[in-house]
């Protein structure tokens, strides 16, 4: 039987952490599934969960008025979403659709966060490994910003 | 508790209708009231009372409207229609000027204003209210709208006192009726408990003149007390109520509730409640000019916030949904009204709910945003 | 038999009154901005902040704020993005548009007297406040540190540059200017404009702010503003919907309880703040 520990084990953020770390974060973890089109987390609500997808895809938007909700960015099976339960005050700066049927691990960050407050050597494994990911969205957000595809010169 | 009459309060027969009617015609008036016309009682120019809707009532719900034939010849037996008086104060399209080059640019020529004064045969005391409420919004800012003023201003109003309310109607709900108190010249109620009459209350000078005209006779207790009867009754035998208590309030922390898109799977966003609505005054202008383009005109025409074009800005709708445009519509008629003209905008006449082609009833919807708070609100 | 004489009053508040353009500059590619003159009669007194309904013989009319001073003709800075803002922008020296207004509450320019003014715009948003910073800038003495803070999407699309160029030059002035994108030639801030916030000058416990831009720049620049301490009541924004009368009969401009025309288009962000979080509204 695949048990969250076992899921965790194939998911690339979480290469290199040992297996007590891992059983560790697996306490925090459960399954969930969303249906297409349902939404994980509202822009402005307590975000006090990342979730690892394991199948399907999100999309993370922003709602702009008189454009309606705009894609920032889509998120694949194998990814993480959320960073907001790392950081007061908690709370989500987006909204996240299911653009498939999504089967994911969820995470409550409460705990995590005392877990990792007990133990700073898991907390700086997983602090580098998030950080590792909004590093490389924030590097991939800056080279949409050249809009290499439509820049004609002046 | 007895009242007694006063000097002026009289009694006519329902004939002497054709002497008001004349009356007011001879006066220079154009004459407007109820008559039967497509299946329905809709307002329109009278010649003479026999156009009146003689032994007819409605019968009306959600989505449902139907003219039945009375078993007597009550001339105002009925609630009311699909027309309410705002196409004749507020009429659906004008034009407000025309401008032509020149030298200096341009020159604008206003549209003369309407001249010929009104006679309103037939208003329900939920009618004077929306008309009182079109009037702070067309005269009690600090612009005056012209075209109304001028409609306005001279327009005489027979009130009818209801007897018969329609499945539709919450007049009592929303403290608007079903008596007529206030802003009219002459205010009818028709008994039909023994003889055949209507009880004239006067509320002008010259509503008082006219009546002076008419065969006429003192109102006696009797009279008092069988109209009486006849307008509490209805007031007994409202079709629907609805409690607004703090609706203001309660409309503006419910903006995100899910009977929203409970109703958006149902709303149509057809605009026909914004039509039918006494008191929904949208409108928009058109330029428009000739093929040679040195005249122009502006034209001015309802409008409903139902419409994709009603928000737009940007290259977008600020409202694109069906259930952003019902939730502006209904929350602006029961709640921002209050903070936008300081009154409730709905006079409870229930139009919008009959002529709904999908039947959705404003106070379901309002009732079961208020259930749904339930034991969640008083944390407050 | 009542007859009615029919008016012959001043022109109603739906009739438009011909102005002449006196002068025309293009400020961006899709940019212009146009002075006007009334054809008869006396110049508007126009508060900053408050906007003219402007007319296009023939073509429509828009709400457009107001760019100039109060005291000098009547400025406006309009971008052409539909049919008649592009013909208001076609509008040749000594063509006659039509000017209907002003209409609309002002930038609290005396009122902010005693405090330090941090103004923050974003795009197109620097034209309503222009004349807000060329009232404070009037009566420099009555206000403490005054801050321009100024973003736009791409060197290209600076609105003003030359005046803010000039600014720029002055001792008593804090202008800080930015840009979402750059290109080669651009050796300022990239950047977003909320960020310039963390760097300018003024005491938040005694600041008025003015910010006008896109709404999702108003939001994020309030929450930067509010971070830095200045309270919600001290903060104020530019609300802009649909606009069809300016005269509070057509109902189109409402925001919830408030009508744009009427009660707006400044706003205290104490006021706006839970409207602007309702998805359209």
């Amino acid at each position: 039987m695949e048990t969250i520990e076992t899921i965790l084990r194939d998911v690339p953020l979480f290469q290199g952490l040992t297996p007590e770390q891992l059983e560790l974060i697996a306490g925090c973890g459960s399954n969930v599934h969303f249906s297409e089109g349902e939404l994980l987390f509202r822009d402005g609500e307590e975000a006090d969960t990342f979730y690892v997808l394991r199948h399907g895809g999100v999309a993370l938007e922003t709602f702009v008025p008189a454009r309606g909700a705009v894609t920032i960015e889509t998120i694949d099976a194998g990814e993480v979403v959320g960073w907001s339960w790392l950081f007061a005050p908690y709370r989500w700066h987006f909204d996240a659709r299911a653009l498939s049927l999504v089967r994911a691990t969820s995470f409550d960050g409460a705990c995590l966060r005392g877990k990792c407050e007990a133990d700073p050597v898991l907390g700086y494994a997983l602090m580098t490994r998030f950080a590792q990911v909004m590093i490389e969205r924030l590097q991939s957000t800056r080279l949409r910003l050249l809009d290499v595809y439509g820049y004609a010169g002046n | 508790m007895e009242r007694l009459p006063d000097a002026q309060t009289s009694v006519i027969e329902p004939e002497a209708l054709d002497g008001l009617l004349e009356a007011l015609t001879g006066r220079g008036f154009r004459v407007v009231g109820p008559t039967v016309r497509d299946g329905a009682i809709v307002y329109e120019d009278l010649e003479s009372a026999a156009e009146l809707p003689i032994g007819w009532t409605d019968s009306q719900d959600a989505g449902t409207y139907r003219l039945e034939r009375r078993d007597d010849e009550a001339r105002f037996g009925y609630a009311v229609g699909p027309h309410s008086w705002k196409q004749f104060l507020l009429p659906a399209r004008i034009r407000l000027w025309r401008a032509k080059r020149s030298d200096d640019g341009f020159e604008v020529e206003e549209e003369p204003l309407e001249d010929v004064p009104l006679a309103l045969i037939g208003v329900r005391a939920c009618e004077l209210h929306g008309i009182a409420i079109q009037d702070r919004v067309f005269l009690g800012g600090s612009y005056a709208d012209r075209d109304y003023a001028a409609r306005r201003k001279d327009a005489f109003v027979v009130a009818v006192n209801c007897f018969e309310p329609a499945g539709t109607c919450f007049c009592v709900s929303m403290g608007t009726g079903p008596k007529a108190e206030a802003g009219y010249d002459l205010a009818l109620t028709e008994i039909l408990d023994g003889a055949h009459r209507l009880l004239v209350e006067v509320g002008t000078e010259l509503g008082a003149e006219i009546l002076s005209e008419l065969p006429h006779r003192a109102a006696e207790p009797a009279d008092l007390e069988a109209a009486g009867a006849a307008v509490s009754g209805a007031a007994e035998k409202m079709g629907r109520r609805l409690d607004v208590t703090d609706i203001r309030d309660l409309l503006a922390r419910n903006l995100e509730n899910e009977r929203w898109d409970d109703v958006a799977t149902r709303c149509l966003t057809c605009g026909n409640c914004t039509l039918v609505c006494p008191t929904c005054f949208c409108l928009t202008v058109e330029d428009h000019t000739d093929l040679t383009g040195d005249q122009s005109e502006r034209t001015r025409l309802w409008d409903s916030c139902f419409t994709l074009d009603h928000s737009y800005i940007h290259g977008g709708s600020i409202r694109p949904s069906g259930r952003s445009r019902y939730r502006q519509w209904l929350t602006h008629k029961f709640g921002t009204w209050h903070d936008q003209f300081g009154s409730s905008g709905c006079v409870g006449c229930g139009r919008c709910i009959a002529w709904c082609p999908v039947g959705i009833d404003v106070t379901e919807e309002l009732t079961a945003i208020r259930a749904s708070e339930g034991a969640d609100h008083g944390d407050d | 038999m009542a007859t009615r004489a029919t008016e012959l009053l001043a022109p109603g508040p739906m009739a438009p009154a011909p102005f002449r353009v006196t002068r025309r500059r293009r400020e961006l590619p899709d940019t212009w901005t146009l002075e006007l003159e009334p054809v008869a009669g006396e110049r508007l007194r126009v508060e900053p902040g408050q906007f003219t309904m402007l007319y296009a013989f023939g073509v429509g009319e828009v709400p457009i704020s107001v760019s100039g001073e109060v005291r000098g003709p009547l400025v406006h800075t309009v971008r052409a993005v539909g049919a008649v803002s592009q013909a208001i922008c076609s509008a040749a020296r000594g063509d006659v548009l039509g000017v209907r207004g002003p209409f609309g509450n002002a930038w609290p320019v005396e009122a902010a007297a005693g405090s330090d003014v941090v103004v923050v715009a974003g795009g197109i948003g620097l034209a309503p406040l222009r004349p807000a910073v060329y009232a404070l800038l009037r009566r420099r003495r009555e206000y403490g540190e005054v801050a321009l803070l100024y973003g736009s999407r791409t060197p290209g699309d600076l609105l003003f540059s030359k005046e803010l160029r000039q600014l720029r030059g002055r001792f008593d002035l804090q202008v800080d200017v930015t840009v979402d994108t750059a290109d080669a030639r651009w050796q300022g801030k990239v950047g977003v404009v909320p960020k310039l916030v963390a760097g300018a000058r003024f005491d938040p416990g005694s600041s008025v702010a003015l910010v006008c831009g896109p709404e999702i720049m108003m939001h994020f620049t309030a929450r930067a503003l509010l971070d830095r301490g200045i309270p919600p009541e001290r903060i104020y924004l530019s609300m802009e919907r649909n606009m069809r009368c300016g005269l509070g009969h057509c109902g189109h401009c409402q925001l919830g309880p408030t009508l744009i025309c009427r009660d707006g288009p400044i706003y205290r962000y104490d006021e706006m703040k839970e409207l602007m979080a309702v998805r359209e509204l």
